[in-house]
């Protein structure tokens, strides 16, 4: 049924239909409202047959969903920014011992500087971690992902984060179509794990594995996660079947066919991408969007043959490897391989600076007439003159202090400024 | 697309402001998207929220930098946040306090938008009368309505009543009501006049 609700509640109660029987969380902003959600849902009674851990960090949570997940149990979490770093031994974990945990992440900047807003860096640190990931464009998208994800998980046995946008995505109200129990339950099967801890039938999981075996091992990770390639389409194709509309798959295309220019983005960001390229197709430009939704794997072939007819393929992405460049521009660059494409890296919405028509529409007008370095990294809408004045400030100083401080004190004070 | 721009303090509901505001324009069967300004709030700390209606998918999702109406919750706002930063010329603003724009210093934003558009309501105390308590968020929905006729005060009384139970939900709703009254009546008296 279509509801006007918040982001953040579409999941929690898209998740109880999916029937998890274990939940194990530990609260974080901007991830919060889920599992409080879940919590409810599972106080009154609503969602049944559920055991709703609340433990003492993330970490706790993590390995608690390894354990719950091992003894075969369908098995959820969510976290977001410091949280997901604080699980990252556990991540590794997860996915090494191939259990088909579902994890939602409220994707939000990591510190320090603390900043408790909206960007990728969380989930991109994590991005070889050997989980599936994939990104939302809006709520309805954050909703429907979930229930994929369990039945993608499930079938390759491996475990899959939903990225979506912390606060844009979780915090916003806005109409969602959310799926009903009977929906859910046609569409994902009752989870039969393909490995578990039973005292009656004892196995070991977690062995020691020496170089005899280890690169075996993960050669079999990569060769399942390359599978998911295969199997995110066809999840994606029987969803739209069902359920009348389209979410997931591993990319989509916005005006793309006969672009010269298109732009790439993950996330929440692909509905103002769309906008500025409907304004410029009203100007005659030749422009696209290619939104990425499934960024693990990396689907390189799809990536390549959406972006072949190309001149300029715009990369903007709300994390990068610092020292180094654009993460989704790599990616993009390894796709585009031998075919005559500028790529330009653009890293915009650090920390949660907001995406906007004017500064996308700004940075494509600078594309279009050439002005833009495509062997640079560029910051949208970088406060150059804060950065020249820092530098100046601590240039020949012995001890020039913390720049973070120095930086926020030249703004003066923020809170009272119009948004 | 008809955007609005709540200002309040924390604790005085503007972000379940927007929200309801969003579920009102949903049961037109409009499209709608609230969402607040995302931080670290603390309790009477400016605060604001957003909220965006249209008949089509929306599908920015940026602060809202040119609204067509502003609400104000707190008029002591006025001296310290640009609450009117960016109001379209033929936009709409409702102020809660019992004193007049003039009587606010507010003589250069009435003079373009005309008394007709910028309106004082006493919301708080309508709240403190209907209510019980000095809440005026979803007093101002009610005057909302009145003044921009983006939503009737049916919608708006629904989505109160979908947000809070029981006396809370009523006691809201009269508050709203009892704004949308006197708005409609501000503007029905200066229309005559």
């Amino acid at each position: 049924m279509r509801e006007q609700i918040e982001g953040s509640q579409a999941v929690a109660r898209t998740v109880a239909r999916c029937r998890p029987e274990v939940i194990a969380a530990y609260p974080i902003s901007p991830q919060t409202h889920i599992v409080e959600g879940l919590s409810d849902l599972v106080r009154t009674g609503e969602l049944d047959r559920c055991e709703y851990l609340m433990v003492e960090s993330e970490f706790g949570a993590l390995s608690a969903c390894i354990g719950a997940s091992a003894a075969g149990a369908r098995t959820y979490t969510a976290t977001s920014s410091q949280g997901l770093l604080f699980m990252a031994e556990a991540l590794f974990n997860a996915s090494g011992l191939g259990l088909p945990i579902v994890m939602t992440v409220a994707n939000r900047a990591i510190g320090a500087p603390i900043n408790i807003w909206n960007d990728h860096s969380d989930a991109m640190a994590m991005r070889d971690s050997g989980w599936i990931q994939l990104y939302a464009e809006s709520n309805q998208e954050a909703a429907d992902l979930h229930v994929q994800a369990f039945r993608l998980a499930e079938r390759l046995s491996v475990p899959v984060m939903v990225c979506m946008d912390g606060f844009i995505l979780t915090h916003a109200f806005e109409p969602v179509d959310l799926p009903s129990q009977e929906q859910v339950d046609d569409y994902l099967p009752a989870f039969t794990p393909q490995q578990a801890l039973d005292p009656d039938d004892p196995v070991t999981i977690g062995a020691m594995v020496g170089p005899e075996a280890f690169t075996e091992v993960k050669y079999l990770m990569h060769a399942k996660q390359v599978q998911a390639l295969d199997e995110i389409p066809r999840l994606a194709d029987a969803f739209a079947e069902q359920f009348g509309r389209a979410s997931g798959g591993l990319v989509r295309g916005y005006r793309t066919e006969d672009a010269e220019t298109v732009v790439v983005g993950l996330g929440s960001m692909r509905g103002t991408l769309e906008v500025v390229i409907d304004a410029l197709r009203d100007r005659g430009e030749r422009v696209g969007v290619l939104g990425i939704t499934c960024f693990r794997p990396w689907p390189k072939d799809e990536v390549r043959e959406a972006l072949r007819n190309a001149r300029r393929v715009v990369v903007v992405e709300k994390a990068f490897a610092v020292g180094a460049g654009g993460i989704v521009g790599q990616n993009v660059r390894l796709a585009l391989q031998g075919l005559p494409v500028e790529v330009y890296d653009v890293v915009a919405g650090l920390g949660g600076r907001p995406v906007t028509v004017a500064s996308i529409g700004g940075l494509l007008d600078d594309v279009l007439a050439e002005r833009l370095d495509p062997l640079r990294l560029h910051f949208l809408g970088l406060d150059a003159g804060l950065v020249e004045r820092e530098l100046l400030r601590s240039r020949g100083v012995d001890r020039p202090g913390p720049h973070a401080e120095h930086m926020l004190r030249d703004l003066g004070t923020v809170a009272s400024r119009p948004v | 697309m008809f955007s609005v721009r709540i200002h309040g303090r924390g604790g005085q509901g503007a972000v379940t402001a927007a929200e309801m505001l969003s579920v009102a324009a949903f049961r037109e069967g409009r499209h709608a998207q609230a969402f607040p300004t995302f931080g670290s709030e603390r309790t009477g700390a400016p605060v604001v929220s957003f909220c965006r209606m249209d008949d089509s998918p929306i599908r920015l999702r940026e602060p809202i930098t040119e609204p067509d109406a502003v609400i104000v919750q707190d008029p002591t706002l006025l001296h310290q946040v640009d609450v009117f930063g960016g109001l379209r010329p033929d936009g709409h603003v409702l102020l809660n306090t019992s004193r007049s724009a003039a009587e606010l210093g507010l003589d250069d934003l009435l003079a373009v938008l005309g008394a007709d558009r910028l309106v004082s309501v006493p919301a708080t105390d309508l709240a403190r009368e209907h209510l019980g308590r000095p809440l005026p968020n979803a007093a101002l929905l009610g005057g909302f309505a009145a003044l921009t006729g983006q939503v009737s005060l049916e919608s708006v009384l629904a989505a109160i009543r979908a947000r809070f139970h029981g006396p809370t939900g009523e006691g809201n709703a009269a508050a709203a009501a009892a704004t949308y009254a006197m708005v409609a009546e501000q503007r029905r008296s200066r229309a005559d006049a």
